[in-house]
């Protein structure tokens, strides 16, 4: 197996933990409607009990992904949160106050009251996504910073490798539409996910009654979105490698970037066009069978497939998966920016551990939830730790 | 070299200090709490009394609100080393990431699945079932502790790897070294077992509380007895990697030795200070006058410590920075002055080696890599770490080390007998804190004792730090001071809360 194989084999697992991180964010999409579809105290401690034990699947999907990325592909973990300090730092602080609430947020003597947690868990679950969707959209259309790793052993330079080109460290990102549009998508994805999760766990006929008459809504806007994005997606220029006869390889922008990249790669083209179908067919389930639960698992493979299919064309094919806009030649490919033969390899056979854990939470799922959450459950004491 | 902004390098320190000593809170308590948990369910599977089942519910609901606290704390440290320490994250990244992902595989999701099973899952699940969803619960978070120690250990005994001058950076070589390193192994077990100290002396602490209020007290009886045994173990292991440690240390990093025991001027049979007072504002690279106002030595004890031998040679901080001494290998080891020579001599065969094609500039950066980390100092001076800090934390550790071995072993003589003793659960009450400050205490010896190196001789913190403006530091390091400020009075409330309501009516 090549080097190659294994940068692409790295994408793809750092493509798939964000697909999981996605499908998985329903917790902070659920953590968002509280309110609108909890009218009472029971009914509120329900849906924070359905959500309350997932999200720390969530959470671990989040920092495995961090590691992942660090371990894989070294350089973009260093320039990217090392320069787009604002957006990253944002992003940590909405989970570090979701760490604490689920826990404390019942609990007497909890010095800041009921409410201050669950707006705690209301600010992780409008941001999360938001801020998450927001980052991500800059790996398909750029971010300001400038690499240099001569930089470490020049003299008269400080010697740091990766700066970012503006004092906003990553603030601008909101500046370009495109990036926004994926945060919204995400943030509406993620509600829509929530609606379908509470359907399929909660065995409160008021909470699925709002649930199914919110829907149509939420999935509008999360298609204004998507698609909006999706759109841009397919025809913004982009920077690419192009081999240019007797000057060799340099990066120049293309037309049309991702729809070039997808029409190179027929396959996942396919997965897209599937995940995407499996997304709408989740979503669509319970407004055309009111009594079906079966949504959530259409939707929850659908997204996952999606969003793998969106990364996979960034960075395979010798693609930039994270062009400077500041400074094009300091774009990053995987080749440019992964780990040494040796820890790829070294990590592909720890990855091989991947399907046993899912295999274990498959179970844990199923010893915990054989049936739906009952309102009775709210009472018992087993609720809280 | 255009030196980065110093209040830039001091502020990223300060951060990171400040997130990674209010994580360290948490964590021992959950590894040593989590570990008495599982026992105490075991004897409740074994022996099927509910006594124990309600014991093992109270400890699991304290632990519960600590281990929350554990992992809010904890998501900042590892984004960290890509926020405020890029440069670092770049070179070392290809060997420092892997354990941080092989944590996230292995230990994290083991956690995070278990710990819902653990909570929820009493009216579901089976008696061994739920049993060892509670096992491994404590096992992931000690896989946890595994996989960031090994990298932390790394940190400060670069070994398994090869600078590769055509990336720029350190590769890995050899994973078995890195995961397997000895420094690494000693470093898990001396963390492991003082956690195990911290949450026996949790739970002994709060027993006590207990006695002297007259309440639940064959539940305290029990969780002492248990907690007391537990905690001997734990202490007489931690006394034992403890001295490993100090081995290490010694041979890794003399510096720190040097100023965890304030040792200006070494040489063989050196005494270790049992308690001493430094002369406060000492420059310790030049000092003028003797630094110690006072110290009470046992004779060739820092020579036992550092070598195994009575008579064994340790370097002090002038030796180190003068050289000139013949280390363990049996060389002559160059003064401070001599390794930033080849450290500058290591950065410039980097900038001219182009790339790695040329084979002469290869060699010399070769030769001289062991000290590239010193090319980045101004001065010897900067060599010197915090002394006061160092040499203080060490002694609390190691003092109150032996103040809990000494408190199990009379818990265990005296027994039931306890209860009619005040004074003394009062003082194993306010032991709680004092295990607290030994563990903190430990983290300050290890960690700001090895300054100034991010990598140990290979990189300095002025050249692993992100390129951010001082007042984004700042503005990050007080919002995280004041949250987790807030959050650890939440919490102390809550446990306080809980503590006074007590375990269930089984145990009352």
């Amino acid at each position: 197996m090549t080097y190659t194989f294994f940068q692409e084999y790295w994408w793809l697992i750092v493509s798939l933990l964000a697909g999981l991180f996605v499908m998985l964010m329903f917790v902070q999409g659920g953590q968002t409607l509280v309110y609108a579809l909890g009218h009472t105290e029971q009914q509120r401690r329900l849906l924070l009990l359905a959500t309350g034990r997932k999200w720390e699947l969530t959470f671990t999907t989040l920092v495995t992904f961090g590691g992942a990325f660090f371990a894989s592909f070294p350089l973009f973990y260093s320039t990217s949160f090392g320069g787009a300090y604002w957006v990253w730092m944002l992003i940590l602080l909405c989970f570090v106050i979701q760490a604490v609430s689920y826990e404390f947020q019942l609990k007497q003597s909890n010095l800041l009251g009921t409410t201050t947690y669950r707006v705690f868990l209301m600010v992780n679950g409008l941001l999360g996504p938001l801020l998450v969707g927001t980052a991500v959209g800059t790996l398909f259309f750029g971010a300001e910073f400038i690499i240099d790793k001569q930089a470490i052993v020049l003299p008269g330079e400080p010697p740091v490798i990766s700066r970012w080109a503006t004092p906003w460290h990553g603030l601008e990102a909101v500046l370009d539409v495109r990036n926004v549009l994926l945060g919204l998508a995400v943030l509406m994805l993620s509600r829509c996910l929530a609606h379908l999760y509470f359907l399929n766990r909660i065995e409160d006929d008021e909470i699925r009654a709002r649930s199914r008459s919110m829907l149509p809504w939420e999935i509008g806007l999360f298609l204004v979105f998507f698609l909006s994005f999706a759109w841009f997606w397919l025809t913004s220029a982009g920077l690419a490698v192009v081999s240019v006869p007797e000057a060799g390889a340099g990066v120049q922008e293309v037309p049309c970037r991702y729809l070039h990249a997808l029409l190179d790669m027929p396959a996942v083209l396919v997965a897209l066009l599937a995940g995407v179908v499996l997304v709408l067919v989740g979503l669509l389930t319970p407004l055309i069978k009111p009594a079906s639960r079966c949504g959530i698992w259409s939707a929850g493979l659908g997204t996952v497939i999606t969003v793998v299919a969106l990364l996979l064309p960034a960075g395979w094919n010798g693609g930039i998966y994270y062009p400077s806009l500041a400074n094009p030649a300091s774009s990053l490919t995987l080749a440019n920016s992964c780990s040494s033969p040796y820890t790829l390899q070294v990590m592909s056979a720890v990855s091989l551990l991947i399907p046993f854990v899912l295999a274990y939470i498959v179970w844990a799922w199923h010893a915990l939830e054989k049936s739906p959450i009952q309102p009775s459950e709210v009472s018992s004491e087993n609720t809280t730790h | 070299m255009e030196p980065i902004d110093t209040s830039l390098i001091d502020w990223s320190r300060a951060q990171f200090a400040l997130t990674a000593m209010y994580h360290w809170i948490f964590v021992p308590l959950t590894l040593g709490l989590g570990l008495i948990m599982c026992i105490m369910e075991a004897i409740y599977v074994r022996t099927g009394k509910e006594f124990w089942k309600a014991t093992t519910r109270f400890w699991m609901k304290l632990f519960g609100i600590n281990f929350a606290m554990g992992v809010a704390t904890g998501i900042i440290l590892e984004f960290e080393f890509g926020t405020n320490w890029s440069n670092y994250s770049w070179f070392v990244g290809d060997i420092f990431g892997a354990p941080l992902a092989v944590e996230g595989i292995v230990a994290f999701f083991l956690e995070a699945t278990f710990i819902a099973l653990m909570f929820f899952g009493w009216d579901k699940l089976g008696k061994k079932t739920h049993l060892l969803s509670t096992w491994m619960t404590v096992l992931g978070a000690t896989f946890s502790a595994w996989w960031i120690l090994v990298a932390n250990s790394w940190m400060q005994y670069p070994v398994g790897m090869e600078f590769n001058p055509e990336t720029v950076r350190s590769e890995m070589v050899s994973f078995a070294a890195v995961a397997l390193s000895p420094v690494a192994i000693t470093k898990f077990l001396h963390t492991v077992t003082s956690s195990w100290v911290l949450g026996a002396v949790f739970v002994v602490g709060v027993s006590a509380w207990y006695m002297l209020r007259g309440r639940h007290t064959d539940f305290a009886h029990a969780s002492i007895r248990v907690a007391s045994l537990f905690g001997l173990i734990a202490a007489l292991l931690t006394a034992a990697t403890g001295h490993q440690s100090g081995v290490d240390i010694a041979r890794h990093q003399p510096m720190k030795l040097a100023a965890a025991e304030g040792l200006y001027e070494g040489g063989t049979h050196v005494g270790l200070v049992g308690v001493g007072l430094l002369k406060p504002g000492v420059n310790w690279a030049h000092p003028e006058e003797d630094p110690f106002l006072f110290k009470i030595e046992i004779p060739c004890g820092l020579s036992m410590l550092a070598t195994n031998t009575p008579d064994g040679y340790v370097p002090g901080i002038k030796n180190l920075l003068e050289g000139g001494y013949v280390g363990e290998d049996g060389l002559k080891a160059p003064s401070a002055e001599q390794k930033m020579a080849f450290g500058r001599k290591a950065i410039d065969a980097l900038r001219d080696c182009k790339r790695g094609t040329d084979g002469e500039q290869t060699e010399i950066l070769r030769e001289n890599f062991p000290y590239f980390g010193y090319g980045y100092l101004k001065t010897p001076e900067e060599l010197v770490p915090p002394v006061a800090a160092t040499f203080y934390s060490f002694r609390v550790m190691v003092i109150l080390g032996g103040y809990f071995l000494a408190l199990f072993a009379g818990l265990l003589l005296v027994g039931k007998r306890i209860a009619a003793w005040k004074p003394a659960l009062l003082m194993i009450l306010l032991s709680i804190p004092l295990a607290y400050a030994a563990s903190e205490a430990g983290w300050i010896v290890a960690e700001v004792g090895r300054q100034p190196w991010a990598i140990q001789d290979l990189l300095p913190n002025c050249a692993a730090v992100s390129k951010l403006s001082v007042c984004s530091v700042q503005t990050t390091f007080w919002i995280f001071a004041v949250l987790f400020t807030v959050l650890l009075v939440a919490e102390l409330c809550i446990m306080l809360r809980a503590i006074a309501a007590g375990p269930e009516k089984e145990c009352a």
